[in-house]
């Protein structure tokens, strides 16, 4: 149970991360940016991968009537979610601390998990509305109006996950280090969730 | 008849086909095969870079070009002693300043001999200088903007030839004249040139941070042609050399009365000691008139300063530190092998090169084994310092470049062709034809301690025949060799700009990285920039109008300007708000007495319209910005000019 507690607080550390590395990347790359523009996703703001990138994304965007990108006070989502990250790593820590002095039961490792894949799933729930609001809420005076070959207007929501071509834009959206840190801490809380409950059933059948 | 003669072609074709595809199966020794190893030499696939950067100097168009190769594609004309209406170099407001010289506004030169600078004797890539030949100047272009940076105008001088060369740790940028003048200049009949003109040599120091110049001292010399110069380098730096021709000090007809004398000399300076003479003190302070134009990266402008004296040095004043050594025939190029050994003396109307040895000069000059002087400058014997001569077979030798392997190679102007030589044995080693007449010739680090001795660019003063013909006037031919074997190989030929003189040639891994891509908007000082479009506004200041204007693709803000009059100064100050590389504005209003601007991202740059009809007057974006270019535009209402319309500007009806 003392492994499984390390992994635990291990897991819970590596969500700190996602205060320092962004957590999703979206590249846009084209024939006239043979170097594509790109921008970080961080729990608390967007930031380009080169200095001038969102000021460029925004000055693409403007033709076909995007909103500019947000800045941090523009969006409540990069005051909470930097809240949830640090509550939630905090809560895993002193659950694993707990468990590490057998105050809690290896249960709590997967509640805590569990927790986590939920507001996980309703990030990127939130994450994907904010992309379509993004992609589909377009200026209707704007310069380049386009439409699906069954009139309907052209959306530019960038992919949730993977590649997607945009008229000359070629679309990549891929997590990034904090992510996957995230990730990998997730995974860990999975594996002390099973060590735990091996050492627990180990432990009952020595009582036994 | 018809079909029986094409059934013999196809036949005689079939034939050939077959017989060539047996040579090229054979021994790969048809020419076909060589010419396309060559092509791959030259090849730079799309989207490939080239190795080296050369900056070729544009002659009489005043400027220099930049090409890469081995490709001989050209990448850019920078600006440097002419008004460029591409860019509104020398009409904008900004750099008007560039021009300006004791003479006034001199919107031209003649532009001829670009040098990398210098640390340790190998190219830096910090800067490059270059000489305006006809109203002596010398200019500093930023290696990282590719932008003249600064323009020094050299007094007392005239055809400033001998120039622009660097010591080996780019301490000085030296300047000399070709044609001796009165010092100071005064009304005096020319027939009395002899013993009276005299000529200056000038050492321009280089601030080693920002390169800034400075004319230290100058040497006033005897009244000859000082042609070229370089400097020593390892063993003899401290050391200059210059050309000279015109020892007779003719006045008149000098092609014939110039060319009397068997030998003239070269000139050995040893700056250091004249350095030290003037540190203590030394010299003389004269009166003087010279421009100093200095353009700050960070206000994007030029300012202009009249510099009101110089110090001189008689070299008699500085003993040890002027030498004469005879050098046959009216030497041309001034060249110094990469150890600093040897000082090669380009007789042009000879078929021989003189070399000279620096160590045997140090042995004549301190066993003082003079052979006489001239106006009180020792002269040494010929034969005391004279390390060997290099009998080549050819005629006009002119310039001498070397790769770093033991070898030199000379230009021949008569005969038409570079010859490969080895330094110390002095044999020829190698001959290959120019097209036609060459000049100068350009290896990269090729005049300097460390050659990068892969290419040979030869250039050419006569065309003729080499590429299509368009009509009487042609640009000059340059030739690219392979120099990396014993032997050389002519790989390509290609058209250059103007008349390049000399070029100057760089690993392209110094200069590329460091290459600017945008200028920050955030570091942007021009007393006129706009750093955010709600500043932009319309000013009037009696009748001068200010409009502070930005843009943004693809509109000016403002771009509906009212109360202009007929009689106004109306200055567009114009900051180019983009930050994305490669993504310029440009801007040109019509009936207007200048050319366009071409505004970088980040930058500021003015124009001055005097509106002298009334009416509603467009202006509009010249650069291909982006999709909405062609909507790029804008009016100014101009009312006559009693009217009392009140100034008024807007974007988009706001």
């Amino acid at each position: 149970m003392k492994k499984a507690s390390l992994l635990m607080i291990l897991g819970a550390i590596l969500l700190m991360g996602l205060f320092k590395f962004p957590l999703w990347n979206i590249k846009l790359g084209a024939p006239q940016y043979p170097e594509p523009l790109g921008m970080n996703i961080y729990i608390d703001g967007i930031q380009g991968m080169n200095e001038f990138d969102i000021q460029n994304i925004d000055g693409l965007n403007h033709y076909i009537g995007m909103k500019t990108l947000p800045k941090p006070e523009e969006m409540w989502e990069f005051s909470v979610f930097p809240i949830v990250i640090g509550g939630m790593a905090a809560l895993g820590f002193l659950i694993g601390i707990l468990g590490y002095f057998g105050e809690v039961s290896y249960r709590w490792f997967l509640g805590w998990l569990v927790l986590m894949t939920i507001l996980g799933i309703l990030g990127m729930y939130d994450f994907n509305a904010w992309m379509i609001d993004y992609g589909t809420n377009l200026d209707p005076k704007a310069i380049m109006k386009l439409q699906n070959p069954d009139g309907t207007p052209m959306s530019y929501k960038p992919p949730l996950f993977g590649h997607q071509k945009m008229l000359n834009f070629d679309a990549y959206s891929y997590p990034r280090l904090g992510g996957y840190l995230m990730g990998v801490g997730m995974l860990l809380t999975l594996v002390a969730f099973y060590i735990g409950k091996r050492s627990k059933m180990k432990t009952n059948e020595n009582t036994i | 008849m018809k079909t029986c003669k094409f059934q013999l072609l196809s036949l005689f074709g079939a034939l050939m086909l077959l017989t060539s595809c047996g040579n090229n199966n054979g021994k790969n020794k048809s020419s076909g095969a060589l010419n396309s190893s060559n092509a791959e030499k030259v090849y730079v696939a799309p989207g490939e870079h080239d190795e080296f950067y050369a900056f070729l100097s544009g002659g009489y168009s005043g400027n220099v070009t930049v090409y890469g190769l081995p490709s001989g594609r050209m990448f850019k004309e920078i600006p440097v002693f002419s008004q460029f209406p591409t860019s509104g170099y020398g009409y904008s407001e900004e750099t008007k300043p560039m021009l300006e010289t004791s003479h006034g506004f001199v919107p031209w030169d003649d532009s001829h001999h670009p040098e990398i600078s210098l640390t340790n004797g190998e190219l830096d890539g910090r800067w490059l200088f270059i000489n305006g030949n006809n109203t002596p100047r010398i200019a500093r272009i930023s290696l990282t903007t590719f932008e003249t940076e600064e323009i020094i105008e050299v007094p007392n001088s005239a055809g400033n030839h001998s120039s622009s060369f660097l010591t080996e740790n780019s301490e000085y940028v030296v300047a000399g004249t070709r044609f001796s003048v009165p010092i100071p200049q005064r009304d005096m009949p020319i027939n009395e040139y002899k013993g009276n003109f005299q000529g200056a040599l000038s050492f321009i120091s280089v601030d080693p941070e920002h390169g800034h110049m400075d004319i230290k001292f100058q040497i006033i010399m005897p009244g000859f042609n000082y042609d070229l110069s370089h400097p020593g380098r390892g063993k003899s730096h401290g050391w200059f050399f210059f050309t000279t021709y015109n020892t007779e000090e003719a006045n008149s007809l000098q092609e014939v009365f110039a060319s009397q004398n068997d030998k003239d000399f070269i000139a050995a300076i040893n700056w250091k000691k004249v350095e030290e003479y003037v540190n203590n003190g030394g010299g003389t302070k004269v009166p003087a008139k010279y421009a100093h134009n200095v353009y700050d990266e960070s206000t994007h402008t030029a300012t202009s300063t009249m510099k009101k004296e110089v110090l001189t040095v008689n070299p008699l004043d500085v003993p040890g530190a002027v030498f004469f050594l005879p050098t046959p025939k009216s030497p041309h190029g001034c060249d110094v092998d990469p150890t600093g050994n040897y000082i090669i003396g380009n007789g042009k109307l000879s078929a021989d090169l003189t070399v000279h040895s620096f160590d045997n000069m140090i042995d004549a000059i301190e066993g003082e084994k003079f052979d006489g002087e001239a106006y009180g400058i020792p002269i040494l014997k010929f034969e005391d310092v004279l390390a060997g001569t290099v009998k080549s077979g050819g005629l006009g030798p002119l310039h001498t470049e070397f790769d770093g392997k033991g070898n030199a190679y000379t230009t021949f102007f008569i005969t038409s062709e570079v010859v490969k030589w080895k330094l110390g044995t002095w044999e020829v080693i190698d001959r290959k034809p120019t097209y036609y007449s060459v000049g100068h010739l350009m290896i990269p680090g090729g005049n300097s301690r460390k050659p990068f001795g892969k290419y040979l660019v030869a250039l050419n003063k006569i065309t003729k025949d080499r590429y299509l013909p368009v009509g009487p006037e042609m640009e000059h031919s340059a030739q690219l060799y392979d120099i990396s074997g014993e032997k050389m190989e002519l790989l390509s030929d290609f058209p250059t700009h103007g008349e390049p003189h000399y070029a100057a040639g760089i690993p392209a891994e110094l200069l590329a990285p460091k290459a600017k891509k945008i200028y920050r908007l955030d570091e942007n000082k021009h007393p006129y920039a706009v750093t955010s479009p709600d500043q932009a506004r319309v000013e009037r200041k009696g009748n001068e109008v200010h409009i502070y204007m930005s843009t943004i693709r693809s509109h000016f803000t403002p771009d509906n300007i009212e109360g202009v009059k007929v009689g106004d100064k109306v200055y567009f100050h114009i900051t180019n708000h983009e930050q994305d590389f490669d993504v310029p504005h440009g801007f040109a209003m019509i009936g207007q007495n200048s050319s366009e601007l071409l505004i970088m991202p980040g930058q500021t740059k003015s124009s001055l319209w005097e509106p002298k009809q009334v009416g509603v007057w467009p202006f509009y974006c010249t650069d291909f910005c982006s999709a909405l270019h062609q909507e790029m535009q804008g009016y100014v209402r101009v009312s006559p000019a009693k009217s009392n319309i009140e100034l008024s500007w807007s974007l988009g009806g706001d």
